[in-house]
């Protein structure tokens, strides 16, 4: 499990390979939260490589969200696979997130 | 992690998070031979143990590493089942609130029992709240069909 973090143009792409879950969500959102005191506002989540979010997953999701928003940023999720996006349609925080279907998608009109 | 194995599986596993995973992973492993589907057990079971898991550790033991979770799985043809058990002293489960109203949506916690009784076929808690069994049955049509009423 592992996050792989980068950049395309002035947004930042991190890339979740394994699981997003309960033992390891706090090692995603320290690294949010460094690139936002950096002054990083734009990010994609992306979950390609990314075989299960647990609910606790789902919640460092959703509390990165709303700190983003709050400095003025954006956060896009992409790639989820059918059943990541069954989890996410569940909870409905298919409506709280723009989803994009690929990272690529989620980079365009940032 | 200790093993007394029938018919059935149980496990007894120290409070750790990061244990969870791996304990999720070798149930899963000895279901094969179960008629339920693997992509239902990949998905609904391995969502519904991994959260009965966190939960019994995160809020039933406090996180107390001397605290311990028992879990019992029965592997039948038709049906998978495990009972969870943690050393709280337990919780009302119908205290806790519908995640997907928009007064909750944007709350960072309070999804797993509600996937929990998403997936799962039947979700049933001891009297006082320290123990869940979740039930998923092979012949749910649907793959994400569950609908259990605790």
């Amino acid at each position: 499990m592992s996050f792989q973090v980068s950049k395309v143009n002035d947004v930042t792409v991190i890339e979740v390979e394994g699981q997003l879950i309960v033992g390891n969500r706090n090692e995603l959102k320290n690294k949010v939260l460094e690139k936002i005191e950096l002054g990083e506002q734009t990010f994609v989540i992306d979950f390609a490589n990314t075989a299960y979010i647990d609910s606790s997953g789902l919640g460092v999701l959703v509390s990165l969200s709303k700190k983003i928003r709050e400095d003025g940023g954006e956060l896009r999720l992409s790639s989820l696979s059918e059943d990541l996006r069954t989890l996410f349609e569940l909870t409905k925080l298919d409506t709280l997130f723009q989803i994009a279907e690929d990272k690529e998608r989620a980079l365009e009109g940032f | 992690m200790s093993e007394l194995t029938g018919e059935g599986l149980v496990l007894e596993i120290p409070t750790d998070i990061h244990s969870i995973s791996g304990a999720v992973d070798y149930v899963l492993s000895r279901c094969s031979a179960s008629e339920v589907s693997a992509r239902r057990l990949n998905l609904n079971f391995r969502v519904g143990l991994t959260e009965a898991i966190a939960n019994a550790m995160m809020y039933g033991n406090d996180h107390d590493p001397s605290k311990s979770v028992v879990i019992e799985v029965v592997m039948g043809r038709d049906h998978v089942q495990a009972t969870v058990r943690d050393q709280g002293s337990g919780f009302d489960p119908g205290s806790v609130p519908d995640p997907t109203r928009p007064e909750h949506l944007a709350c960072s916690y309070g999804r797993g029992l509600f996937l929990m009784r998403e997936l799962l076929d039947e979700l049933c808690f001891n009297d006082c709240g320290n123990e869940v069994t979740l039930i998923l049955r092979a012949e749910s049509c649907s793959t994400f069909e569950g609908g259990a009423s605790a």
